[in-house]
């Protein structure tokens, strides 16, 4: 060990930066909006009132144990009422309450005054990503879990901002009244992302409104809060929030992006690169449920590995990918992965872990397939 | 009455017990039923720990170690369903059976067919819920708040069974209810007044009418859920029609006065344990049973505050944030009486006091983060993290827990005709009590911190006090085998008690022997 110093180095630094991470946090962090801190500042409050109320009474209940002992010679009294305190501890309380409602009902209505936004986002939960979509901009995408399975199977050493780290985060520009029109496609989730004290269930036929207006530019983390199902944990939610100069920037592009993608449908796709794409988007939208190699967990999740559909008719396999099954977690793709990344995971099913179809599925079908569906 | 008594030709000579094991499937006496019912509650309690356990063990680190989130997903909802129903409400049950008759000078429950059936449903109940564990796609992994449409279209195939175990359950709540008020509205000693009745006894009363107005809509609830899966209804189903929230009002009107349901018997027990053990009366026994009442009244006004996120109205959100403020007065009433009777008391602390200032201390501290997350703007960061888990098991474990263990020392001799060896019972005491702290504190710390419940894993930022809470629940687990060991102790010998082992004790139940015979007050007593 002597003979490799910067090993010791490497330890000495890990441990430095695990106690770092290992923070004994105790508190709420006041965070990153006007209304955070008005949450904060309310609970603080109420935090502090309970300890005041706590000294007084724990404190009368332990001066009564130390000093009203039986071994320390005492005879008990014996009162058992007394009108006047009994109506002022009443009153009193009473009047605390309402001194506590009344900045709570201020800090509420600011809250639900969702009016006058300059940015609509659709956020739509689904099991168990999250779907952004930016209203009137043309821009949509999935943000998905991106910790490694290494990570979480303890295979390799977990990283500072583990599970709560995405794909792609949802960016919002600085200083922007920004609303979120929550929903879900499939279970309730809930959108929480603590340092904009927003906190709003994604119910399925519904549309919850919530909004924030973030001050400074960052990275902000939060996760699911409604438990959603078996990977209920494994949802995370990432904001980035940029300058406005830099948030147009990265509109346009995705708009490019989006752009570039209807052209790919067009594009004539041979089957070795359909499987190649596949084989990534079956990794993110597929194998929470169907797993790595195809073999599912039944009787939830079913197996792809030689199954009937996997292994059927072409058409059938790709039915059910875009429509989904109903009355089970199968959700319907059609709606939330492109044309390319439906045509590329069929493919990609139907030849891998030995299914070996040696078919596959080009981009206009699956476009024919959806322009038959908006007729 | 006394027709009965007459009719049974030898009521001179009470008799004992049948022999065997169809003296307990038979039994129709009190004390026998009450004695199943804590037992039963004792068993589901190691049951639905043993649950926590495995929670607690996946927690003890970051990353998926010992279970995969399916099952943790199950040990969750298990947990939360075998400790709500299967071991705080029987155990109330059970002390109601043993306790009721004896403190009002009744010779038995009012309803004693009734009582024994109401018993044998839930073994049943269990049986058919637990079973759910070992068949193919698992037991139901929704949370025991089961909201749709997770415990409807997206449940596993056991969720039928989970249905009819609750269904079970509600009967049997029901049954025991109806018999609690049919006792104590119409067996009560000449001259035991209403407002004579022991605390404990009124508790119940006040407990009995929540169960009979709130269990019928958990089964219409359940109902509903059943109809939508195999019927092709569209209850909770926004697709067909329905609606997902309407399913968290009806849980949550039933819910909200549960959570008092399992607290306010407690309330009666404790507001027994302190005066015996202060020597001094019940400061405000008015006030109390108007305190009761009032915490009742309001249980059922306050269901959406367990929704404050769904995206109720501003005007419902203020409504349900400031009835649920209201509930502080009542509550605090409650605590400053019993601060009050300890003071200039004589006081001892015997086991069951332990527990019963324990329980007003700790029950205190849940009460303030009930205080906190009343506070609707807040909630919305505390709303289904750990800070909501802190805070119902502030309220449930030394709450409605201690306050049940403290009932169980108290009565103990009266029960069996043997004191308990007060060393271990100390021992008990403050091992539940480090170990509780040591597993519930940290959890308000990681819930402010920002992590949600009910997940198998998390970041490493709350690695380090989620080791804590695992280590105190270990500690908190294992503590309670040692109780069993203190009460099968008890019941096989010890010091013979006398009739009042505790001389700053009031009531009826230490007028009779200890152990109490198996027939009591056949003729009433006299109270004056």
């Amino acid at each position: 060990m002597t003979r490799h110093p910067h090993v010791w180095m490497g330890l000495l630094l890990w441990s430095i930066f695990s106690q770092a991470q290992a923070a004994w946090t105790v508190n709420m962090a006041p965070g990153a909006t006007q209304i955070s801190n008005a949450v904060f500042d309310l609970h603080m409050t109420i935090f502090w009132i309970c300890v005041v109320i706590g000294i007084i009474v724990f404190g009368a209940m332990f001066w009564s144990m130390m000093m009203h002992r039986r071994s320390t010679g005492q005879n008990a009294a014996n009162f058992h009422e007394n009108t006047r305190v009994e109506i002022l501890w009443t009153i009193v309380p009473f009047l605390i309450l309402v001194a506590m409602a009344v900045p709570a009902t201020a800090t509420l209505i600011k809250m639900y005054d969702s009016s006058e936004s300059d940015i609509d986002i659709q956020v739509t939960g689904y099991q168990w990503k999250w779907h952004y979509k930016y209203l009137g901009q043309d821009v949509e995408f999935f943000s998905n879990l991106a910790t490694p399975a290494e990570q979480i199977n303890n295979q390799s050493a977990k990283g500072e901002h583990y599970l709560l780290e995405v794909d792609k985060p949802l960016v919002l520009p600085v200083d922007a009244k920004v609303r979120f029109l929550v929903t879900s496609a499939d279970v309730i989730h809930s959108w929480w992302v603590p340092a904009f004290a927003v906190k709003r269930d994604a119910i399925p036929g519904f549309v919850n409104e919530a909004w924030t207006r973030v001050d400074k530019p960052g990275l902000y983390r939060g996760q699911c809060a409604e438990l959603c199902g078996k990977d209920h944990g494994f949802m995370p939610i990432v904001v980035e929030v940029k300058s406005k100069p830099d948030y147009e920037a990265w509109l346009a592009e995705r708009k490019a992006e989006a752009a570039q993608l209807k052209e790919l449908t067009s594009k004539e796709w041979t089957q070795q690169e359909l499987i190649e794409r596949g084989d990534k988007v079956y990794h993110t939208a597929c194998v929470a449920c169907h797993q790595a190699e195809g073999q599912g967990l039944p009787p939830m999740f079913p197996a792809l590995k030689g199954s009937k559909i996997a292994t059927g008719p072409v058409a059938d396999h790709l039915n059910i990918v875009f429509h989904g099954k109903p009355g089970t977690s199968m959700a319907a793709f059609g709606k939330q992965l492109s044309e390319v990344d439906i045509a590329a995971v069929v493919t990609y099913e139907r030849n891998a872990w030995g299914n070996n179809k040696g078919d596959m599925v080009t981009p206009k079908q699956v476009l024919e397939l959806k322009q038959a569906e908006s007729q | 009455m006394s027709a009965v008594i007459d009719d049974h030709g030898h009521a001179d000579h009470a008799h004992g017990p049948a022999k065997g094991l169809m003296r307990w499937v038979l039994t129709t006496n009190h004390k026998d039923i009450g004695t199943l019912y804590l037992w039963f509650a004792f068993s589901m309690f190691l049951l639905g720990g043993s649950f926590a356990m495995v929670i607690r063990a996946e927690l003890f680190q970051p990353g998926l170690q010992i279970v995969q989130p399916e099952f943790f997903n199950q040990m969750t909802t298990m947990h939360g369903l075998v400790m709500v129903f299967g071991a705080v409400m029987p155990a109330f049950v059970g002390l109601a059976n043993w306790m009721i008759p004896l403190m009002i000078g009744a010779p038995d429950m009012a309803l004693p067919r009734m009582n024994n059936f109401s018993f044998w449903l839930l073994p049943a109940a269990f049986l058919m819920l637990v079973s759910t564990l070992f068949t193919e796609g698992g037991g139901p992994n929704f949370g025991w708040t089961f909201y749709a449409p997770l415990s409807t279209t997206y449940a596993p195939e056991s969720v039928t069974f989970f249905i009819f175990a609750i269904h079970l359950m509600g009967i049997s709540s029901i049954m025991g209810a109806i018999n609690v008020v049919a006792t104590i509205l119409n067996l009560r000693a000449p001259g035991m007044t209403l407002m004579k009745m022991p605390l404990f006894v009124w508790t119940w009363l006040i407990t009995a009418f929540l169960l009979i107005a709130v269990m019928p809509v958990l089964a219409g609830c359940v109902t509903m859920m059943l109809m939508d899966i195999h019927f092709g209804t569209s209850f909770f189903s926004a697709a067909g029609g329905g609606d997902p929230v309407l399913f968290q009002h009806v849980f949550w009107f039933f819910g909200h006065p549960e959570v008092y349901i399992m607290i306010l018997p407690a309330f009666g027990a404790v507001s027994s344990i302190i005066p015996a053990f202060s020597r001094k009366p019940l400061f405000g026994y008015t006030s109390m049973v108007y305190a009761t009442a009032a915490i009742a009244f309001l249980s059922f006004i306050v269901w959406a505050h367990h929704m404050f996120v769904v995206g109720i109205p501003l005007v419902g959100e203020l409504f349900f944030m400031y009835a649920t403020l209201l509930i502080a007065v009542p509550t605090g009433v409650k605590v400053f009486n019993w601060a009050s009777t300890m003071w200039q008391g004589s006081l001892t602390f015997e086991t069951p006091m332990l527990f019963a200032v324990a329980f007003v201390i700790l029950f205190s501290i849940g009460g303030f983060s009930g205080l906190m997350l009343a506070i609707a703007p807040a909630d919305f960061q505390y709303q289904d993290t750990y800070f909501v888990v802190a805070h119902f098991h502030y309220v449930l474990v030394p709450g409605a827990i201690f306050g049940i263990f403290a009932s169980a020392y108290y009565w103990l001799p009266k029960w069996t005709g043997h004191m308990y060896d007060e060393t271990l019972g100390k021992l008990h005491f403050w091992l539940s009590f480090v170990g509780m702290n040591l597993a519930f504190f940290p959890m308000h710390f990681v819930g402010l911190a920002g992590m949600p419940r009910r997940i198998p894993d998390y970041n490493l930022q709350f690695a380090d006090f989620n080791m804590v809470s695992s280590i105190g629940a270990f500690m908190f687990g294992t503590t309670q085998i040692f109780f069993l060991f203190i009460v099968i102790k008890t019941i096989r010998g010890g010091e013979p008690a006398p009739a009042k082992p505790w001389d700053g004790a009031e009531g009826l139940e230490w007028s009779v022997p200890s152990p109490a015979p198996y027939h009591t007050f056949t003729t009433p007593p006299e109270v004056k």
